[in-house]
């Protein structure tokens, strides 16, 4: 079952046409990898899933995006529940200035739960699912800014999955941080595509690699190939794409 | 050569910064010892005396005691600690009455014989009149001339800075009128101030808010005697007639002016704090399905409530140390208030109004240098504010 399918979106900022006729299917409970040079569009096109290019003036998009067969960008779509079933994570920690609990919360509080037995159960599930739970069970209270760079991006992991997305998009989530805080990122994603379909931007090809089933890889707003992450990386169809994995640009 | 010039520019600088720091510090020490001037000046004023009958045996009056004895509030000695016997008021014209001119000499040369004569004959008078009319005159009391008192200044609750023979210097009545307008002041500015920075920097559009802060910011250079003159011509006859006042000027008035004043200051600096909230933040918000509402209060008003209280607090300083606009139309009537509809006296204003009236160096303008130092402490207990709340944010980001 496909969870996620884009027909020939076309994206512009203002004048400037970012993304060319792209066509994708991504299925579901797989983690997909989009990979390409700066600038290429894949982090365009992954803030599409979420409709958060809504939010930037004088964009214009031409095409479908849909999510469980459902077009997104359809009138009828409320947003909100649209963004509460499609979560992301951003290529910086972004914390909120409150503390870890009530960074958890946050997602279950907007959206209408009141119930302190439900959120504190579910704070703590998705601060073990983000495997962040045994480092800051004892300071709950504490601003989320004494945390880490990398727990920080943990626990908006960990913001993310409290809501229980569906999607979790992924845009650079461990550039800002050290090896080892990369590392137990990707464990995590690998954990999280149990529950979820995760859809990530990465600059690392050997991040792409290891954490992803399928990748794709972008190039001047196009998606050039798109396939299983072991042939795209062991023989790629396109030139471009050989060219850019063995290092030769970008 | 370029080390030389290196060398002079440091100088230079090392130089200006030394000379500023130093006049600011000039100034500030200027202004305390004016200051505290005031409390080495006798309660009467230099030269007079109060004189007694020799067989009254009071010997102490407070300034408040003898300012209501010669405004005849008080008739009887028994209620100052003296006898039973009626107070008879006795000033230098009142001469006039039991003399005529050529008993009192062409020169006044006998004035200071009759001056006595009346005291010795009345037991209940009291007399204020120059000390050099009645030196060596037999049969007086005199009151003991004491300073003015710190307590009686500070906790004083009326302000008779001309009254003879002892003017009265209870700032309460002012300090009250400061912090009570500019209380309300802030009271109307926040709701608005904050209504219209949060519709600048999430609401409005990008075109709005270009035409609209620049305009929000104009507002800020306005003179002050400007809002004033609308105060006076606009606000004080409203208010006089929604409440049936029997004078507009009041303090509502101010606060209503303050309010105006205060209002660009809160908006800018409140809109530049919550436009400092970062993208990726406000983003994180929505991506969890919060509404845009949910965001600006659960996000960005607390990312930039440091921001947002600087501006708050440097708008109730604006309106605490604004002078001329109060002065026009609060009505300066120097009493506690009680209702915010009352005329009544700021600070600044008492300064403005009654420092060209003050004789230099007398101890009404020590008085009003006074003044100036307790706003002094205000001002800075407020800007000591500021610091704490954006140095306590700092730590927490």
């Amino acid at each position: 079952m496909n969870k996620i399918e884009a027909k020939n979106v076309d994206f512009y900022y203002g004048d400037f046409h970012a993304l060319k006729g792209i066509n994708i299917t991504i299925p579901n409970n797989e983690v997909v990898a989009f990979i390409g040079p700066s600038g290429c569009g894949k982090s365009t096109f992954l803030r599409l899933f979420n409709r958060m290019n809504d939010l930037i003036p004088g964009t214009r998009l031409t095409g479908e995006i849909l999510i469980d067969g459902r077009d997104i960008y359809a009138p009828s779509v409320n947003v909100d529940i649209l963004r509460k079933n499609v979560g992301m994570v951003f290529q910086r920690p972004n914390p909120f200035p409150k503390s870890i609990f009530e960074n958890v919360a946050y997602g279950l509080r907007v959206n209408g739960i009141k119930d302190k037995d439900f959120i504190a159960e579910r704070v703590e599930t998705a601060l073990k699912g983000a495997a962040l739970w045994n480092e800051v069970k004892d300071k709950l209270k504490a601003s989320a800014y004494d945390l880490s760079g990398g727990q920080q991006q943990r626990l908006c992991i960990a913001r993310a999955m409290a809501v229980e997305p569906s999607v979790l998009l992924m845009d650079e989530p461990a550039s800002a941080l050290d090896p080892i805080s990369t590392a137990k990122i990707e464990e995590l994603i690998c954990e999280l595509s149990e529950q979820t379909t995760v859809v990530i931007v990465t600059h690392s090809m050997q991040q792409a690699a290891r954490v992803s089933n399928k990748t794709a890889f972008f190039y001047m707003g196009e998606m050039v190939e798109y396939g299983e992450t072991k042939k795209i990386f062991t023989s790629p169809d396109k030139e471009a794409t050989q060219n850019y994995i063995t290092g030769r640009f970008g | 050569m370029k080390k030389l010039i290196d060398r002079i520019a440091r100088y230079i600088l090392t130089v200006s910064g030394f000379t500023t720091s130093a006049v600011i510090l000039l100034i500030i020490g200027f202004l305390f010892k004016e200051a505290v001037g005031l409390f080495d000046n006798p309660i009467v004023d230099d030269g007079y005396v109060l004189a007694l009958n020799e067989r009254n045996e009071v010997e102490e009056l407070t300034a408040q005691q003898i300012k209501n004895i010669f405004d005849e509030e008080i008739t009887n000695w028994q209620e100052v600690g003296g006898d039973d016997m009626p107070i008879t008021v006795f000033r230098l014209e009142d001469l006039d009455k039991y003399y005529t001119e050529e008993e009192l000499g062409s020169e006044y040369e006998y004035a200071g014989d009759k001056i006595a004569e009346q005291i010795c004959g009345n037991p209940g008078i009291i007399a204020f009149v120059p000390e050099v009319l009645i030196e060596g005159q037999d049969g007086i009391n005199f009151i003991e001339d004491k300073d003015i008192s710190v307590k009686e200044v500070l906790l004083g609750d009326e302000w008779f800075p001309t009254a003879t023979p002892s003017p009265i210097f209870g700032i309460l009545p002012l300090i009250g009128g400061t912090l009570w307008v500019s209380f309300f002041a802030i009271l109307i500015a926040l709701p608005f101030g904050l209504a219209i920075s949060i519709y600048l920097a999430e609401v409005a559009d990008e075109r709005t808010r270009k035409f609209l802060k620049p305009v929000i910011e104009l507002l800020n250079g306005i003179p002050s005697v400007v809002y004033g003159f609308f105060g006076l011509a606009v606000i004080v006859p409203f208010l006089q007639q929604t409440f049936n006042l029997p004078v507009g000027e009041s303090g509502l008035a101010g606060s209503l002016v303050l309010a105006i004043m205060a209002l660009p200051t809160i908006i800018t600096v409140g809109e530049d704090a919550m436009r400092s909230c970062p993208r990726n933040m406000r983003e994180a918000s929505l991506a969890l399905g919060a509404t845009r509402w949910q965001t600006i209060y659960k996000v960005v008003i607390p990312f930039s409530i440091s921001g947002i209280t600087s501006g708050i607090v440097l708008g109730i300083g604006r309106a605490i140390g604004e002078t001329m606009a109060v002065l026009m139309v609060t009505g300066n009537a120097a009493v506690i208030p009680t209702s915010i509809l009352e005329p009544l006296r700021t600070i600044p204003a008492t300064i403005a109004a009654e420092l060209g009236e003050a004789p230099a160096g007398g101890a009404h303008y020590q008085s009003l240098f006074l003044l100036g130092v307790i706003l002094f402490f205000i001002t800075l207990l407020i800007n000591s504010c500021v610091e704490i709340v954006s140095s306590r944010n700092k730590l927490k980001k």
